[in-house]
Parts: structure tokens; C-alpha cells; sequence
């Protein structure tokens, strides 16, 4: 459904999106973070198209999910590195797919344990609109409508493409 | 001298933790997730706020039948870190000292809701014992059973050695002193075979080894020079006096000149030997102070790591029993719609 091409087109309009944004805002300096593994790619991605050269930091949100008493542990959970002060910063958060906004919850708590931001926008390449939380994002590459027996991925960590997989039953969401 | 303890109870039907009681029977792939899982946890202790929300919510009981100050303190702290609510009972100043026996008195915690034990108790098997009797559900976390083992420490040590020397494969170990009363040299002894170095001497007197201590894989010295050469990774046991009964050393000085780790010892091993040392230490007894306290010594990191090996294997106890609960009310649903 969605080439590597597409990605391509979907990355330049958030990385225009993103720098008009953020002068909009008058923010001048930020730090970049993404979410492991998908948002991290996002966040190379974007910052190679606006010749971004700061340390990123990568979270790994395994410790703060809220569906630890339903699902238990991730089994592949590495550390978290924010290579900066977050205290009084602006950070842009990236993320490949928004469904819930659940991630998002777990990765600003995660955040909120280093320090206090001075504000944080969040920029995603897709945007699947079923919010269960009040956060939506600032910065989209693409909305996208899937069925409920629907999933889309990011694959990567080169020339990233976006695949739907079609689930046998629709269970509930990860 | 070997594991009667059968290992299965401790794990899920998938193979993941849902106790952990013994390093027998875990294999290579499990104890290294326990590692990968607890350098995660190293970082959450170098932050501002050393504290994820895992297991929030969560009740976690330090049940402590025996002393131990750096062992209970450093579960206490990574239950806490884990934002687990943590309970101490001080056994001797509990009922069991009124007379109510184990099982009560397990009864009465769990009425409590607790989701999980931290047992240490001075008769070998007792951490096991509680894993048969307790409620579905509730994890039980060995922290040290009679002679028996003390997985957590060996896990902590088998960390320590990862970051200092990157692999398993090729590293000569010795562990020196009172083999015979050490739970943690039995549990060292079986984790490093299990992650595959390439020798582990113990290194004693006779009358401080087991008998049989050659079954357990381990190659035995009773020189130390000796067996401190192409060492690589020098474990040192404190002399466990409160354990000994009758007279298997002659004096301390005596044992101090004959197994005591000193400088000019040191230099026997290869020069990149790490020193390492469960605590609490006796100096002069069986390490010398400035050997302890040297550029080898890695004996606080052990300390650190204690802390993080511990978040490790808390939350992947709670989280097996978390899958196994699950799989429980499933099959429950499913006997209800058929």
C-alpha cells in the first residue's frame, strides 16, 4: 500500500511541517527523541533531511507501559538513553504509528523522570485516529483508516516502508 | 552436594520466571535475559528520579527468618525503585516468636494481598517450600536458603563479570575460602557453568570444601598460589564463623597466611584480574585491606548491580506469574463457553 517512495514524500512533508512549526512556536533550540524502534528511525530520518547533527535520545517505554499486569514484560527491553538535559528543554518526541495515545502517555511520564521540559511536540508518520487519551499530535505525516482486523508497520532501519498485516481476529490492541 | 530441588516449579509453561528460587535448572538463554533485563534497570539508577512505575500498585514482603543487612536493603531499595510497596517483617520480633507456625503466619500475609515474598531462611529448601504452599499468583524470590543458594547474589556477580570482561567464554575463575558453608559459591558455581567459562577452581582447605565438590564442575586447590595462576576473575567468600561447628581451622592468623588474598598474591593472577567479594568483608581474615579497597576491587560495583539484578528478576517473577494468572482465567473462559 505504501512504498518506500511514499515514506520518502511522507518524511519531507513532516520535516518542512516540523521546522515551520517550530518557528512558529519560537522555538529555536530542541532536543529530538524517539520511541524504540519505529520512532527512533523517524527521528534519523527526519533530522538527516534538516541536517540535524545533535545526540538523540531513544526511549524505551517497556517500563512504563500500563498493560504490564495484563501482558507482563517485553522480553527485549534496553535501556533508555537521553544524551542531554531534558530540564527546562524543548523536545520533539517521535513516534512511526499514533493509535491509542498510550505509548505516548508511557513515553512523557518516561521523560518526566529525567526533569521538567519546556514543552514537548509530538511528531508521528502516521496518524491512525483512535485516540482513547487526549493527545494528538502536532506534527503528521499521513492519517490513515484501518480495519479493526487491520495493523500497520513501520520496516526499517534503512529505506523504511510501511506494511499492513491482516490479523486472523481482532483482539485487543497491543 | 547435589541440587535435590527440582527447578520446574520455578518456571511458567512457557519457560519464563514466575519464581526464582535456584540457578540449577535455568539455562544459558534464561540467565542471560536476567542480565540483558538488569543492565536496563542499571540506567533507572543513574537518573534523577531512580524509579519506574512496573510495579506499581504491587506489594512485595521482605521476609528475612536470618540477618542481612546489604541483601534485604538492596531488595528493598529495587522493589521501590520498581514503585512496589515493601513490607519488612523482622522475624524475630514477629509471632513466630509467639508461636504461630510459617504456614499462618504465610496465610495471614497473603490475606493481606501481597503479591509477592522475599524469603531468606536458614534451613536449606525453605524459599522452595513456601513456592509449593503459596496462593497462585504470589511470586517467591530466594534470597538466601541455609547452605542451600542465594541465586540473586550469583546473578549479581555474574553481571559484575559481564561488564568487566564483555564474554563468558575463555575466563578462568577461582573462588576462594569457606566453600563449605557458602550458598553463594553453590550458586556461582553452577550460574558460570551454565554461562560457559572456561574453568571454575575453588580454592580451600580441605575442611572448608564439601565432599563431592568435583561433581558440580569445578576444578580443586588446596594452594592458592597455585590456583590464582591465569586467573582472570578472583572470587574471595567471607569465613562464615557463625556457621562453623568444631574445629575446622586452626586460628584466622593461620588461615589469613595461608588463603588470605594479599598484594604480592594478587600479582600471581593476570594482571587484569578482577577481585570480587559477596561482603561483608573480614579484613585481614581472608583479603587484605588494600586489596579490598584496590584498583582490582570491583566489590561496591557488586553493590550497584545487586540493586539493578534484583529489579531484574522481581519484575520478570511478577510478570511470569502475571502470564501464567492469565492463562488461568482463559482456560476458565473457555470451560465456561464450552
Amino acid at each position: 500500500m505504501h512504498d518506500n517512495q511514499a515514506v520518502e514524500a511522507l518524511l519531507h512533508s513532516m520535516a518542512q511541517e516540523l521546522e515551520t512549526y517550530l518557528s512558529r512556536q519560537s522555538i529555536t533550540h530542541c532536543e529530538f527523541v524517539g520511541i524504540r524502534t519505529g520512532g527512533v528511525w523517524i527521528a534519523k530520518a527526519i533530522q538527516a533531511l534538516i541536517g540535524n547533527t545533535q545526540a538523540l535520545g531513544e526511549l524505551d517505554i517497556s517500563f512504563y507501559r500500563d498493560d504490564f499486569t495484563r501482558i507482563g514484560l517485553n522480553p527485549t527491553v534496553s535501556p533508555s538513553s537521553l544524551p542531554f538535559e531534558t530540564e527546562g528543554k524543548h523536545l520533539v518526541l517521535f513516534d512511526d504509528v499514533l493509535m491509542s495515545g498510550r505509548t505516548i502517555r508511557a513515553a512523557m511520564n518516561e521523560l518526566f523522570d529525567y526533569g521538567r521540559p519546556a514543552s514537548i511536540t509530538l511528531a508521528v508518520l502516521i496518524d491512525l485516529n483512535r485516540p482513547e487519551l487526549p493527545i494528538r499530535p502536532n506534527i503528521v505525516g499521513a492519517n490513515l483508516s484501518l480495519r479493526p482486523d487491520e495493523r500497520v508497520k513501520l520496516i526499517g532501519p534503512k529505506d523504511l516502508s510501511l506494511e499492513i498485516e491482516h490479523l486472523r481476529s481482532s483482539g485487543d490492541e497491543r | 552436594m547435589q541440587d535435590s530441588i527440582g527447578p520446574s516449579i520455578q518456571l511458567t509453561e512457557t519457560g519464563k520466571l514466575k519464581h526464582f528460587l535456584t540457578v540449577s535448572g535455568l539455562n544459558k538463554d534464561l540467565l542471560t535475559e536476567i542480565l540483558d533485563t538488569a543492565d536496563s534497570f542499571i540506567e533507572v539508577g543513574e537518573r534523577n528520579i531512580k524509579k519506574v512505575p512496573l510495579l506499581r500498585g504491587k506489594t512485595v514482603v521482605n521476609l528475612f527468618f536470618e540477618a542481612s543487612t546489604r541483601t534485604r536493603s538492596t531488595f528493598e531499595l529495587a522493589a521501590k525503585r520498581l514503585s512496589a510497596d515493601v513490607l519488612n517483617i523482622n522475624i524475630s520480633t514477629s509471632a513466630t516468636s509467639k508461636g504461630e507456625s510459617l504456614s499462618d503466619m504465610l496465610r495471614n500475609l497473603e490475606a493481606m494481598a501481597s503479591d509477592m515474598f522475599i524469603v531468606r531462611h536458614s534451613q536449606s529448601g525453605a524459599a522452595h517450600f513456601i513456592a509449593e504452599s503459596v496462593t497462585p499468583g504470589v511470586a517467591i524470590v530466594n534470597a538466601g536458603d541455609g547452605w542451600h543458594a542465594h541465586p540473586t547474589q550469583a546473578m549479581l556477580d555474574m553481571l559484575t563479570i559481564r561488564q568487566h570482561k564483555k564474554h563468558f567464554e575463555g575466563l578462568k575463575v577461582a573462588i576462594i575460602g569457606d566453600i563449605l558453608h557458602s550458598r553463594v559459591a553453590r550458586s556461582q558455581i553452577r550460574a558460570l557453568n551454565t554461562l560457559g567459562v572456561e574453568e571454575v577452581r575453588v580454592i580451600a582447605p580441605n575442611t572448608l570444601l564439601p565432599e563431592f565438590v568435583e561433581t558440580l564442575g569445578v576444578t580443586v586447590y588446596n594452594n592458592l598460589e597455585e590456583g590464582l595462576r591465569d586467573i582472570d576473575v578472583i572470587i574471595m567468600l567471607r569465613l562464615q564463623r557463625e556457621r562453623m561447628q568444631g574445629a575446622l581451622l586452626p586460628s584466622e592468623q593461620e588461615y589469613y597466611q595461608l588463603y588470605g588474598l594479599t598484594r604480592e598474591r594478587l600479582k600471581i593472577a593476570k594482571p587484569d584480574a578482577i577481585v570480587m567479594h559477596p561482603g561483608p568483608i573480614n579484613r585481614g581474615v581472608e583479603i587484605e585491606s588494600e586489596v579490598a579497597d584496590g584498583n582490582q576491587s570491583v566489590i561496591l560495583n557488586q553493590v550497584t548491580n545487586g540493586i539493578a539484578v534484583r529489579m531484574a528478576v522481581l519484575s520478570m517473577a511478577m510478570s511470569g506469574q502475571t502470564e501464567t494468572q492469565n492463562a488461568r482465567k482463559n482456560e476458565r473462559l473457555d470451560r465456561d463457553k464450552a
